[in-house]
């Protein structure tokens, strides 16, 4: 299973991070700062593997992110690179080709993503186009209901005129 | 604003700049929060996973996200569950309070707010709730919309993991989710399968019965489906489904020749017509061949499949070489010979440049050494060693090493390998390896010449090297004669002139060399005090070095200068015999220590095969002051053991009355070594088994100093300390020839009731206490064993653990054997120090392991009723 995934800018900065096992607070911090430590480094051409405290972590580079995903010795590692790629095809498919700024600005829409990828650090969907429906979905009942609060807020506010 | 916020935080140029922003932001939340005020809730749960992510505490949302979950509006609800796992986990209390919300969540209308609870319970659900929850989990596998259902399927994964009683609920529905079309709920069905398969038997039988064909069918079929684009993925057809359907196939196929044959065709067709070109492929390849190799199998597939690993280790793609390496790994098992056909390319790929691929190499070529491709593929590692990264020349060196040793029956390769290991990378030896090289060359008496001429050689070109310094430094103190004589010349050597000067030089290089630590320069003056009895005309410049040694910080070589001079001033006639070349180091017994050697609490008595008691306790100090007739009467409690003599013997302290307390005495390391240095030449039984770690041991006497410094090298720090009086022995053999005559160790102050600690059907352990007086922390307790069953027992070994707050100290049994029906006993002492002696009362957790019948029996019990006050 995957314990958890990380997105870190080549700067270090955390900008997704999400926890399929236990980890506290104070070992999240940790967690990270060795990884960033471990991956950043790494040069260009090495394999997308590193091992970790009895783990792999397995990393792809996308423009100025890594995305890591942290998993078990006996999972496939090449899968684990097709996820993350699968990942990366649904956001850019979302945002329109997604930058390291709409994840930023976006980070809750990101997370969403990744919830109709992964459930329990296991994969959920194979079909982007799914996900993007799924979200698209759930994204459209949001703006109905925001729509609807602010009709009432303006009746509300006309009656009170 | 959230952008807002975010666009402040980044704005920050400096770390400080930034916690104040957060700062300022995390106050109007919580002043937000007091309010209570419904329309900025999930905005401020917003910004707090936005602080969260930075690292930031966000403890005081957590509320906030419960009364998200528990509004009406989906909005709320999606912003609520997704604060809820960023900023809870499983082991907060505040989690169970969502209970209640995400049971109705889960039977909610809206199929999307049914999603969310799903969602949230999978990702982050505790044992309780997967209790409570797991029957609404359930009843959504079976529910209308197959986006539900798959979330309720990998939701049903995390609720067996947390209980894996709960698995056989969920068997039924998982086999029905093997037969859907969607492919969501399909692979996460499958995956469910594979994880009921982990945890529950009866899941693994029921599956390998009733579903293998069918999976084998789905396989079948997706593996020859037409193109379907919202699936392929470079070509094929969902490679994720593939990878989940060949692991549940591994699974089921493990162990049972039926099902395993069921399956070989379909893994054949995979394993050869899947196109390898892309990674997707590759995956799929690799997960293949991992099924492969787990099944039953008569080996025609298995061919297959490291024929597919020798294609995958000459692929440039550095992930596919990874690979290839982690799964060889696992095929040596099977197949050895197989594997060692691709020896060279792994051997390339221990070079590689890339550090995950150079450790897996290596990992693999460890498992790969045999006795034929041993002398070669070590030859290449340290070839390797000179030119490899610094980082990973630590691992490197530490296989070397213990390839080296396994391999070492030819001592004159294996001294040879070591010497060259040492002058690459001798910093990276570890302790135990170089006392290893120690032991064994002075087991190699024939070898003596040659190895101390190499290690001369070695140490004129790598002085940088410390463990090369040591064992050089410590060969040159035994064997410097042979260095200078050119002893015991080998064919294969070329000759070599040192004189005796040039030996002196070598270790005045050591012991002045400003890297060199403390250990180093001990060993250097030990081995000058040697050179001085083997070079007497150099005598008089060792004193020399010595003397310059007497001012130095470090206290420790301060004070062994100190009583090497006097040894060489005050006392001529005892040197030679003093530094006689040490007796051969007895190798069992060295390397039963180092497996013994486990840094826990356990201090285990060997079983004493040869029977010598090498850990004869304090008794044998008590006639020290007698023999050198000083005044011993109004000598208080001798349990400084050797210190006294030491002292007397340098003459450091000729008042008539020796120093009446132990406390100020010299300190216990280098009592320890001189004491060791004074029982060399003397090669009684109990000398062996101790002499190769105490002379080695001024490695760990590097803190000493410290203790010493403070004048507290305490009493009962020199007497737990078992190898200072074993040594005392064979020094008054020395001196007097009296034997260490039995001598009663300090009666008991006070009375204490026998406790019968341990009582089976089989055996009884009985302890009797005792203290010394003076030291009311230290209690004695002498066990008695009782064989209570009519077999006798043997290799009878008791051991003991103690929590960290006391000290123990176990002696050697009496004897290994248990005579049958009570008839004889064994009796053990065990010396415990309680630290908190006052406060707490003695615990301890004993063991006990004998042999009866060809039976070995293991009983271990804790101990908590000893009496108070111990």
């Amino acid at each position: 299973m995957i314990h958890f995934v990380l997105l870190i800018s080549r700067q270090g900065k955390v900008r997704l991070t999400k926890w399929y096992s236990p980890y506290s607070q104070k070992e999240r911090t940790k967690v990270i700062r060795e990884l960033s430590g471990l991956i950043l480094t790494r040069g260009p051409k090495l394999c997308n593997f590193v091992e970790w405290r009895g783990l792999r972590v397995v990393y792809k580079r996308y423009a100025s992110l890594y995305f890591c995903m942290c998993i078990d010795e006996d999972d496939n590692e090449l899968e684990i690179l097709e996820i993350i790629h699968h990942y990366v095809e649904v956001l850019d498919r979302y945002f329109g080709s997604v930058c390291e700024l709409d994840l930023i600005y976006n980070f809750h829409k990101a997370y969403f993503i990744l919830d109709e990828l992964l459930i329990a650090g296991e994969l959920q969907e194979p079909s982007k186009r799914t996900v993007a429906r799924l979200v698209a979905a759930q994204d459209s009942l949001v703006e109905t209901a925001k729509e609807q609060t602010s009709s009432i807020t303006n009746i509300i506010a006309q009656a009170a005129k | 604003m959230i952008g807002d916020m975010i666009r402040a935080i980044r704005a920050c140029k400096t770390a400080a700049e930034e916690r104040a922003v957060v700062r300022k932001e995390c106050a109007a939340i919580r002043a937000s929060i007091n309010e209570d005020d419904q329309d900025y809730r999930h905005r401020n749960l917003a910004k707090l996973m936005f602080i969260q992510m930075l690292g930031y505490p966000t403890h005081f949302g957590q509320m906030e996200c419960l009364k998200l979950i528990a509004s009406a509006g989906f909005p709320e609800k999606r912003i609520g569950y997704l604060g809820l796992m960023l900023l809870l986990d499983e082991r907060q209390e505040v989690l169970m309070l969502v209970t209640n919300s995400l049971k109705q969540d889960l039977n909610h209308s809206n199929q999307y707010i049914v999603g969310l609870a799903l969602c949230a319970l999978g990702n982050i659900c505790s044992a309780e709730m997967a209790r409570d929850l797991a029957p609404e989990v359930e009843r959504l596998l079976q529910f209308r919309d197959p986006n539900i259902r798959k979330k309720a399927a990998l939701c049903s994964i995390r609720i067996i993991k947390k209980v894996p009683a709960l698995a056989e609920n969920f068997i039924n529905c998982a086999a029905s989710l093997l037969k859907e079309k969607h492919h969501g709920v399909l692979i996460t069905g499958v995956q469910l399968c594979a994880d009921l398969c982990k945890v529950s038997s009866e899941a693994l039988e029921y599956f390998r019965k009733k579903c293998t064909e069918g999976l084998v069918r789905t396989l079948r079929d997706i593996v020859n489906s037409p193109y379907s684009p919202e699936y392929d993925i470079s070509g094929i057809t969902d490679p994720y489904l593939h990878i989940r359907l060949l692991k549940l196939l591994r699974i089921l196929g493990q162990g049972d020749a039926d099902a395993s044959d069921r399956m070989t065709d379909i893994l054949a067709q995979v394993a050869t017509k899947t196109e390898s070109n892309k990674n997707a492929g590759n995956a799929i390849l690799y997960e293949c061949v991992e099924t492969i190799m787990s099944i039953e199998d008569d080996g025609g597939l298995r061919v297959l499949a490291i024929n597919i690993l020798g294609k995958f280790l000459s692929n440039r793609d550095n992930n596919i070489r990874y690979v290839a390496l982690n799964m060889l790994m696992r095929a040596t098992t099977l197949d050895a010979q197989a594997v060692q056909r691709h020896r060279a390319t792994i051997l390339d790929c221990v070079k590689d440049s890339d550090a995950s691929i150079r450790k897996r190499a290596l990992d693999l070529l460890y498992l790969l050494v045999n006795d034929n491709n041993v002398k070669h593929l070590i030859k290449e590692l340290i070839e390797y060693l000179e030119v490899s990264d610094q980082e990973f020349k630590g691992d490197l060196t530490a296989k070397i090493c213990s390839l080296v040793e396994k391999f070492s029956s030819e001592k004159i390769w294996y001294i040879d390998q070591m010497l060259k290991v040492l002058s690459e990378a001798g910093n990276f030896v570890k302790d135990e390896v170089w006392h290893a090289l120690i032991v064994v060359i002075s087991n190699a008496s024939d070898l003596h010449g040659y190895t101390i001429r190499a290690l001369y050689r070695a140490f004129l070109t790598s002085t940088e090297q410390e463990t090369l310094v040591r064992v050089a430094v410590w060969c040159i103190g035994e064997y410097g004669d042979m260095l200078v004589n050119n002893v015991g010349m080998l064919d294969i050597e070329d000759p070599i002139t040192v004189t005796e000067c040039d030996a002196v030089d070598a270790v005045e290089v050591a012991i002045k060399r400003h890297t060199s630590d403390l250990t180093t320069k001990a060993m250097a003056l030990i081995a000058l005090l040697k050179l001085s009895s083997r070079f007497p005309s150099y005598s008089e410049r060792i004193k020399g070095i010595i003397v310059q040694n007497k001012g130095n910080v470090v206290l420790e070589l301060q004070q062994r200068s100190i009583e090497f001079n006097h040894i060489l001033q005050k006392h001529p006639k005892f040197r030679s015999a003093l530094v006689e070349r040490m007796p051969v180091l007895d190798e069992a017994t060295f390397s039963g220590r180092r497996a013994g050697s486990l840094p826990t609490a356990i201090s285990t008595s060997s079983g004493a095969p040869s029977n010598h008691p090498n850990g004869i306790a304090k008794p044998a100090t008590a006639p020290i002051p007698d023999f050198l007739d000083l005044s011993s009467d109004d000598v208080p409690a001798p349990s400084s053991s050797g210190g006294d003599f030491l002292q007397d013997l340098l003459g450091v302290d000729l008042s008539p009355t020796p120093a009446p307390s132990g406390a100020d005495m010299p300190p216990k390391a280098s009592t320890d070594v001189l004491l060791d240095l004074l029982s060399i030449g003397m090669p009684l039984p109990v000398q062996t088994g101790l002499s190769a770690s105490d002379i080695l041991s001024s490695s760990q006497d590097d803190k000493a100093p410290f203790v010493n410094f403070n004048g507290l090298a305490s009493l009962s720090s020199l007497s737990a300390n078992a190898t200072s009086p074993a040594n005392a022995a064979p020094m008054m053999d020395l001196l007097d020839g009296r034997g260490p005559g039995p001598q009663k160790s300090e009666e008991n102050g006070q009375a204490y009731p026998s406790l019968v600690a341990y009582e089976s059907s089989s055996l009884r352990v009985m302890f009797n206490f005792s203290k010394q007086r003076g030291s009311p922390q230290t209690t004695l307790i002498q066990a008695t064993f009782t064989n209570l069953s009519s077999n006798v027992y043997n290799d009878f070994l008791f051991q003991a653990a103690v929590p960290k707050f006391l000290q123990l100290h176990l002696d050697p049994a009496s004897s290994n054997t248990l005579p049958a029906s009570g008839d004889g006993s064994i009796t053990q002492n065990l010396k415990v120090t309680n630290s908190q002696h006052g406060k707490k009362s003695l615990v301890m957790r004993v063991r006990i392991a004998y042999k009866t019948n060809n039976k070995d029996v293991l009983e271990e019990r804790q101990i908590n009723n000893f009496p108070q006050n111990l």
